[in-house]
């Protein structure tokens, strides 16, 4: 009798709990979600939706002609083109000399090795603006320590608005958040037992083959991980591509430059006053355009991707 | 020739070996590091010991000591408001996006129906809230146009409010009731910046052995106890990591990198802006390692 009064009590306030649950998660998702659902409402507007006191969140006149603009004038399908393969080239070159690197720092201890790995956390530690503006001279006469000049005779070479400079800097792992990369790829081999890595070599593999047919297929949540991650912040990074791109067709610098080429577009035309608002509705749209592809890819790998940050282990 | 060759394949120890390979494998990142770190590096310090003059012939780099110091913290107007501002935001919103993450991952770690959506609505921020995405969206206009017509005027305000005369009723300090209205206000800023804490801290909870729990159930412990007396240790490195990551993370947002960046490139001072970039450094890494030697005290580790 009391033990069932007990268990009712219990239940009760386990009852009470998953409410109190239900109503945190709701309501952050929809914190999180409000304003996509708000662009989304903005993007499918029509322009005279725009002042109509009556009209919120659901329009009107439904039109698809802020998608039309903002397509035009980012030049979208080039610009998508262009980010993709930016962003898959970065991220391939990245991930893989990341982890050779972290592979390094966690099994391959050689003299200096840890002097080397307080490296790696100072380029964490510091941050990019402070060696802005020496990368940006040196990417400007680049002559690789003053080799380069005796290769040309005497001339160094601009490797400014051009790819160089990604592929440079992400070969050597030292792009975009690139210690972030090696320390979680550190971690995860850490975490693979020695025996494996024994075994291996009592079976005569070599270093190299070792970490190629052992060590690798183990880590694919970690290579995972640093992919995504990788792929997403190249995608939206406008801090390096606004200081080596200055006139190629990369998302993010479109989607920065979107309201000035708007309104040199609509000066152009018919003679309209810019109106902000307006011009705001067209960058919503952009920004939706942006980032839908990431949507879309993250829609396809978000289990794996869920699941495989929780296997890389990274503990203090 | 043949000596020679036997000289350089001399027969190497395993340890040798693998140390030779490690070698290796970190020579392209060791490039890197020196190329395009350590060299600009030290070339940032000199630029912002010296005045640059930008020539037809090339730049002119003079060295006058620490003038650019002194320049961005007596004259420049902006700098010293911006350094304040900015790392009085990073005190505010370090703990708080902390303690929000940990709690939330200890949510999204129970089992509850649509859980998979719910973890990847909450990934979504990761998306959002970096790089150009971030920056825009402070600035919309229609998004503003469309709350105020929305909450009709003043009224969004409301909630916060009487939240707040009903703590001060209570009695808490004025200061708290201050901080916590505005984290409630705030509440977009906090979750967009904590997509990537969430992560670590579900991937550390998912570490501490089930038996553990199980143990403190047949002891008898609550649910309340047990996040206090297993959980909250057991993360206790993360929460170091993850307070690290959250103080790095905000420079990448903060008003002080665009300061920086057009002083340097809009009225070309190189001098005055690597200043004040390794202000900003010194200023973060005081911040840093008094965070971390606090905390780093009461850290549980396992060995």
């Amino acid at each position: 009798m009391i033990l069932a009064r007990l268990m009712s009590i219990e239940s009760w306030k386990r009852g009470l709990w998953s409410i109190v649950r239900l109503v945190l998660i709701a309501g952050l998702s929809f914190v999180i979600l409000y304003p996509i659902l708000q662009k989304i409402s903005t993007a499918i507007k029509d322009k005279s939706d725009l002042y109509s006191p009556i009209v919120i969140y659901v329009p009107e006149h439904y039109s698809w002609d802020n998608f039309k603009k903002a397509i035009s004038i980012m030049d979208y399908w080039h610009t998508l083109l262009n980010t993709f393969s930016l962003s898959t080239m970065t991220t391939l070159l990245t991930a893989a000399s990341c982890a050779l690197a972290g592979y390094a720092f966690a099994r391959l201890k050689f003299k200096g090795s840890g002097l080397l790995f307080f490296g790696v956390v100072l380029t964490i530690l510091v941050p990019p603006t402070t060696i802005l503006i020496p990368i940006y001279m040196n990417l400007k006469d680049f002559n690789l320590l003053g080799l380069i000049p005796l290769l040309t005779g005497g001339k160094s070479i601009n490797l400014l608005d051009s790819y160089w400079p990604f592929v440079l800097t992400s070969l050597t792992a030292s792009s975009l958040k690139a210690g972030l990369y090696i320390f979680i790829f550190r971690q995860f081999f850490r975490g693979i037992p020695k025996e494996v890595e024994e075994a291996a070599y009592i079976d005569g593999a070599g270093v190299g083959t070792t970490f190629w047919r052992i060590m690798l297929p183990n880590a694919t949540p970690a290579i995972v991980t640093v992919l995504l991650f990788s792929f997403v912040w190249q995608w939206n990074d406008s801090f390096f591509t606004t200081t080596y791109l200055t006139s190629s067709n990369v998302m993010s610098l479109q989607l920065s430059s979107l309201p000035h080429n708007l309104s040199i577009m609509l000066e152009g035309g018919v003679a309209t006053n810019k109106d902000p608002f307006y011009m705001s509705m067209v960058q919503d749209t952009g920004i939706l355009l942006a980032i839908l592809p990431l949507v879309i890819i993250y829609l396809f790998v978000q289990r794996y991707f869920v699941e495989s940050i929780e296997r890389t282990g990274i503990v203090g | 020739m043949k000596s020679i060759m036997k000289l350089g394949m001399k027969q190497r120890t395993y340890a040798e070996q693998k140390a030779l390979w490690g070698f290796l494998y970190v020579l392209p990142w060791l490039l890197g590091f020196l190329l395009f770190f350590l060299v600009p590096l030290i070339t940032s310090l000199r630029y912002s010991l010296s005045s640059i003059e930008a020539k037809s012939e090339g730049m002119k780099i003079t060295f006058i000591g620490f003038d650019n110091f002194v320049n961005a913290l007596t004259v420049n107007t902006s700098f010293n408001r911006t350094l304040t501002d900015s790392i009085v935001n990073m005190v505010v919103n370090v703990p708080l996006i902390v303690i929000f993450s940990l709690f939330l991952a200890v949510l999204l770690n129970q089992k509850f129906i649509g859980r998979a959506l719910a973890r990847s609505i909450f990934f979504l921020p990761v998306i959002l809230a970096s790089g150009v995405i971030a920056n825009l969206e402070m600035n919309s206009l229609v998004q503003e146009l469309v709350q105020q017509s929305a909450s009709g005027g003043s009224s969004g305000g409301i909630g916060t409010f009487e939240m707040e005369r009903f703590m001060l009723q209570a009695g808490v300090s004025e200061n708290i009731v201050a901080y916590l209205t505005g984290a409630v206000d705030r509440i977009y800023t906090i979750v967009s910046q904590s997509g990537v804490q969430i992560l670590i801290f579900l991937a550390g909870i998912q570490t501490i052995s089930p038996q553990l729990y199980e143990a403190s159930k047949m002891e008898g412990a609550t649910g309340y106890e047990a996040f206090w007396k297993i959980t909250f240790p057991m993360v206790s490195p993360l929460i170091l990591v993850n307070v690290i990551y959250t103080i790095i993370d905000s420079f990448s947002s903060s008003q002080m990198t665009e300061l920086i960046k057009t002083t340097g490139f809009n009225s070309f001072d190189f001098g005055l802006s690597s200043a004040m970039a390794w202000l900003y450094f010194i200023a973060i890494m005081i911040i840093l390692s008094i965070s971390t030697y606090i905390i780093s005290k009461r850290v549980f580790y396992q060995d």
